[in-house]
């Protein structure tokens, strides 16, 4: 029977029948394996190669220094210990001043995986067990290019001039953050002392590393995670960095929901296809029975069939999304700094699954009809198996894409909500269509002979037609979103920010060089930037009551637990508005009070007079919250979340920060003054800038290969909507010309129907695509959106292109057909 | 000498259908007995109800009253795939509209029959059941690219190719001309008689009924 089964599948293959299902099958799993080859590299990178990406078994962190008794009992416990120290700042060399990301290692480092250098860029690294000797950096190939520096050559850093030792290509704990802006210079511990860059405000992380014996390992983490104070957290083998997780679970979440859209096209090609199969298959069927073939014979006949053609359509899609996840990878690698392993098989066996689960549940059940074809329609064409309500017949399909929406986003109210703006979109735009299709097939009246047989059409063939729009809606919505929407949405971020807006931020100004740096802003031709003081604080009452970090979501959380950036002055800032509550009053500096950021003040539960607590070096003060603001964060300047009247804090060690705007032709002076002030940071906001819309364009690059996929269901659909009325239009075509009527006059009445429908999805299109633009517009970017008005031309001029294609494959199968013949078919 | 039994008798065969709240009388009570190696033809106008007793006879339909009885087995006294089972092991069947499979070319549209019973060298069966029809040189033709003769000679092969005991045709020279139906019968007639097999013709048309060895009238739904 399986040896029959295969012969039909060849057979059906060779005249074109399952030619819908299996692209549509292939693209499906296309897509959701090229995804999830990506995921799941990513993911073995993240947990097998998690001792390396802590550098330790356990690893403690701290935005101050470690006591020593900390160290102490890391020893105690029999475990090895080594610490690192990272921060930000500006090295230099005769002609360049850039950012970079200092790590300071002591000796022993790291106790898990192993550093990689190189004696030059590009060239073949190896392992090493060394680390940079005193006086000496290790630089990464990004740096070195930034700087062109070579080994040997010299940097400053700081007060202190050191040789790059080599350069280094890998280090296990470098992660795989998305956000590795600045590149990465490595150096001793010992030397950070002379550099002076550690002063008052310096954001400084301090690491203890601990590796051994596993049980000493759990049992020292066991003891420790109970004794952890504020700023301090543990990461381990069971508390694997939750940043770098969560971001990469999100964005692979982000991917793997894309993928989605191609899937949910394919499954209504799928069913389309199915459809088609059942139509030419009905006499066949009949003839079967008609022959002998027992009900459980067929069934059996069509279920190995359909296995057969769903495992080979899988197998291919999975080979394809081997390939796919190679383009991703190729996309997006710059992102990841990690060494990504060789796929497993599962993503295969995953993409498998979606394409049996597809098959299953949108071709299955209408296929299943066919067993009950009765023998009798060899002799009365008529005949055909009951009807099947389409709930039934689909509902298994829906359950069974449901399930699949879930399991991508990986949480069942995330998945649900996915899943309900999937259907609420397809039932809108179905709704929408079907309804212009019938209006628009009754008004006939004025126009001439073959537009009102075009139209009366769009409104006979409604479902067909507005399963035809539906396709082509949703795949130019998605176009539309991707070039128009998604241009116009950059642009309109960028020119948010005035030409004048400051580009770069100084942050680590001591109290005493500020007359000098104004001095230095005169000297130069800058104008007098406005210098903010800054004192590092922690939050730790509401209105007499003790805060932590339990209790709160993973972003408020993490806002609880780190020091937060204060600032102080008599004014607020005038580019602040106030939304609630005034400004500070002669009342108010009198007795002491704060003004908030609303965003933040929603996040953590402030309301105006809330009694806020605050711990500024072991002291604490508290003071109630008179006026919450709102901020322009692209404004590019100086912000502050929580700004306090100058009492509470002028007497805390405090620094400075200024942002400032530097002109495209005096960036010489960046390097003057990281040479006249070597402990300020200078951070380039449009380098950072760029990076940003670098690393959004990539991503939007990964996105727009996967909605490829969706692009390409979408065409099927085309495809298969136009065979399941091909027959149909080939008989009226036919009985249209055997009355008389010309080529012309058929092609004309066809030509009325596709445009009506082209214009139609278009129309739809530019709607959502608007709609979503929109929606980003105000959620993501928070800023008004200006509507594209080229969207409501470009999208039907592009639904009438995709449909003229349609077209000329429907007119050539009506004209090419001789009537005779289509009229004895029927 | 033994009096041999009829390879297929109908008994008070009846068949209406509803028509709105009527009941719309399309056979009544017919009976009949059919020999093995006889040659029936069943005749009568359009409307007479002769393909709905071809459909009972074969048992694709069941009847409102009445037996058939096909070599000795009451026939509605099985399930539906009872009586696929017993057309497969003793049915063969032509149909006006040839009702050639579209996907398949003619070598496997005759091997179709022998592959769902899992019958073994299906193909050389095939073709030299077609070379028996003339149409050794057509095997991997596609029936669009057949004459309608050609397609009926492909559909008499594949009744053939099972070796039936009984044959029943529906208006096989319905959609030919005169000169390929005269053709097509003869050619039915040849095998017919070679293979000794049963043969109920269903036929509007006098001269061919003429040809068989009996000929049923039907008028109105009943035997005339």
């Amino acid at each position: 029977m399986t040896r029959l089964a295969l012969t039909m599948l060849w057979r059906d293959w060779r005249a074109g029948e399952l030619r819908v299902l299996a692209i549509a099958l292939v693209i499906a799993v296309v897509s959701v394996t090229s995804v999830g080859f990506f995921a799941d590299r990513l993911q073995q990178a993240l947990t097998r190669e998690a001792h390396q990406l802590l550098g330790g078994d356990v690893v403690l962190v701290s935005d101050h220094p470690w006591q020593q008794a900390t160290r102490d009992a890391v020893i105690a416990s029999g475990l090895k210990l080594t610490e690192s120290m990272s921060f930000t700042s500006m090295a230099r060399t005769a002609s360049e001043a850039q950012l970079v990301a200092v790590k300071a290692v002591a000796d022993g480092y790291p106790l898990r995986g192993k550093l990689r250098i190189a004696p030059a860029p590009g060239v073949a690294d190896a392992i090493t067990d060394a680390l940079p000797a005193t006086g000496e950096v290790w630089v990464d190939e990004r740096m070195a290019g930034v700087f062109a520096v070579a080994v040997g050559d010299r940097l400053e850093l700081g007060n202190s001039t050191f040789k790059v030792g080599a350069i280094l290509t890998l280090e296990p704990d470098r992660g795989a953050s998305f956000f590795n802006f600045a590149p990465r210079l490595m150096m001793r511990v010992d030397d950070v002392a002379a550099t002076g860059l550690v002063q008052t405000g310096s954001r400084v992380t301090y690491h203890l590393l601990a590796a051994g014996e596993r049980v000493d390992a759990e049992a020292f983490e066991k003891a420790m995670a109970a004794k952890l104070g504020r700023g301090e957290t543990l990461q381990s083998l069971t508390h694997a960095r939750p940043e770098i997780r969560s971001t990469l679970d999100r964005a692979g979440q982000f991917v793997s929901l894309a993928a989605l859209l191609a899937v949910i096209l394919a499954a209504v090609a799928i069913a389309l296809g199915a459809q088609y199969y059942i139509k030419r298959h009905l006499d066949g069927y009949a003839v079967m029975r008609c022959l002998g073939a027992t009900q459980a014979g067929l069934l059996s006949l069509l279920l190995r069939e359909f296995a057969l053609l769903g495992v080979l359509a899988s197998l291919l899609g999975a080979a394809g999304g081997y390939a796919g996840q190679t383009v991703i990878v190729w996309m997006i690698g710059d992102l990841i700094k990690v060494q990504l392993p060789a796929p497993t098989l599962l993503p295969a066996l995953q993409g498998c699954a979606v394409g049996i689960v597809l098959l299953l549940g949108f071709a299955l059940p209408p296929l299943l009809q066919l067993k009950n074809v009765p023998a009798l329609r060899v002799l009365r064409r008529e005949l055909g198996p009951a009807r099947q309500s389409s709930l039934l017949a689909y509902g298994v399909g829906l359950a069974a894409f449901a399930g699949l929406v879930v399991w991508q986003a990986g949480e069942l109210q995330l998945g649900l909500i996915v899943f309900g703006g999937f259907c609420a979109a397809f039932a809108l735009f179905g709704a929408v269509a079907w309804g212009a299709l019938r209006v628009l097939g009754r008004s006939s009246g004025a126009s001439g002979l073959t537009w009102r047989f075009g139209l009366a059409n769009l409104g006979r063939r409604a479902g067909a037609n507005t399963v035809q729009v539906l396709a082509l809606a949703i795949g130019l919505t998605t176009i539309l979103l991707l070039t128009f929407t998604r241009g116009d949405l950059l642009a309109t971020w960028q020119s948010k920010i005035p030409p004048d807006a400051p580009n770069r931020f100084i942050v680590n100004i001591q109290p005493d060089q500020r007359v000098l740096l104004a001095e230095f802003f005169t000297a130069n031709g800058l104008q007098q930037p406005e210098i903010y003081p800054m004192v590092r604080g922690r939050y730790v009452a509401l209105n007499g009551k003790a805060v932590s970090g339990e209790g709160f979501e993973e972003r408020a959380r993490r806002m609880v637990e780190r020091e937060f950036n204060l600032s102080y002055m008599e004014t607020l800032p005038p580019h602040n508005a106030l939304t609630a509550g005034r400004g500070f009053e002669t009342g108010d500096l009198a007795r002491g009070g704060l003004s908030v950021e609303d965003g933040i003040a929603r996040t953590l539960g402030w309301k105006l007079g809330d009694m806020l607590t605050w711990q500024v070096a072991g002291e604490n003060f508290s003071a109630p919250i008179v006026g919450i603001r709102k901020l322009d964060w692209d404004s590019m300047r100086v912000n502050f979340f929580v700004i306090s009247t100058p009492s509470l804090l002028e007497k805390a060690a405090t620094s400075f920060i200024t942002s400032f705007h530097l002109p495209p032709d005096k960036t010489g002076v960046t390097q003057q003054l990281s040479r006249r002030f070597p402990n300020l940071t200078l951070v380039d906001m449009s380098a950072l800038l760029k990076q940003a819309q670098d690393l959004v364009g990539q991503l939007v690059r990964a996105v727009q290969f996967i909605f490829l996929f969706a692009v390409g269901s979408g065409v099927l659909v085309l495809y298969a909507a136009l065979l399941a009325t091909r027959d149909e239009r080939v008989r009226e075509a036919a009985v249209m010309r055997a009355l008389g009527a010309s080529r012309r006059q058929v092609l004309a009445s066809q030509r009325a129907e596709f445009a009506v429908l082209g214009l139609l999805a278009g129309l739809l299109a530019a709607v959502g695509a608007t709609a979503i633009g929109w929606l980003i517009a105000q959620k993501v970017f928070q800023f008004p959106y200006q509507i594209n008005h080229w969207v409501w031309l470009i999208g039907p001029l592009l639904g009438l292109a995709c449909l003229g294609v349609n077209l000329r494959a429907a007119a050539r199968a009506v004209l090419n057909t001789p009537p005779l013949a289509a009229l004895r078919d029927a | 000498m033994n009096n041999p039994s009829p390879i297929i008798a109908a008994r008070g065969l009846c068949k209406s259908v509803a028509n709105g709240a009527q009941s719309l009388v399309i056979l009544q009570d017919i009976g009949l007995e059919v020999m093995p190696g006889e040659a029936v033809a069943i005749v009568g106008a359009s409307g007479s109800g002769k393909s709905t007793l071809l459909g009972l006879l074969a048992g694709l339909d069941v009847p409102s009253a009445g037996t058939v009885t096909l070599a000795g087995e009451n026939l509605f006294a099985l399930d539906e795939d009872g009586r696929a089972a017993l057309r497969a092991r003793l049915l063969g069947f032509v149909f006006q509209s040839f009702q050639l499979l579209p996907a398949l070319n003619a070598l496997e549209n005759v091997m179709l029959p022998l592959e769902l019973s899992g019958a073994v060298h299906a193909a050389a069966a095939a073709e030299a059941m077609l070379r028996r029809v003339g149409l050794g040189e057509r095997l991997r033709h596609y029936p669009k690219t057949l004459s309608g003769g050609e397609q009926q000679r492909v559909a008499l092969a594949r009744a053939f190719v099972m070796q039936p005991q009984l044959l029943l045709a529906d208006e096989p020279t319905g959609n030919l001309d005169a000169v390929t139906g005269a053709d097509v019968i003869n050619r039915l007639f040849e095998l017919n008689a070679e293979r000794g097999t049963t043969l109920i013709l269903v036929t509007h048309d006098d001269v061919l009924a003429q040809r068989c060895s009996r000929v049923i009238r039907l008028a109105g739904g009943k035997t005339v």
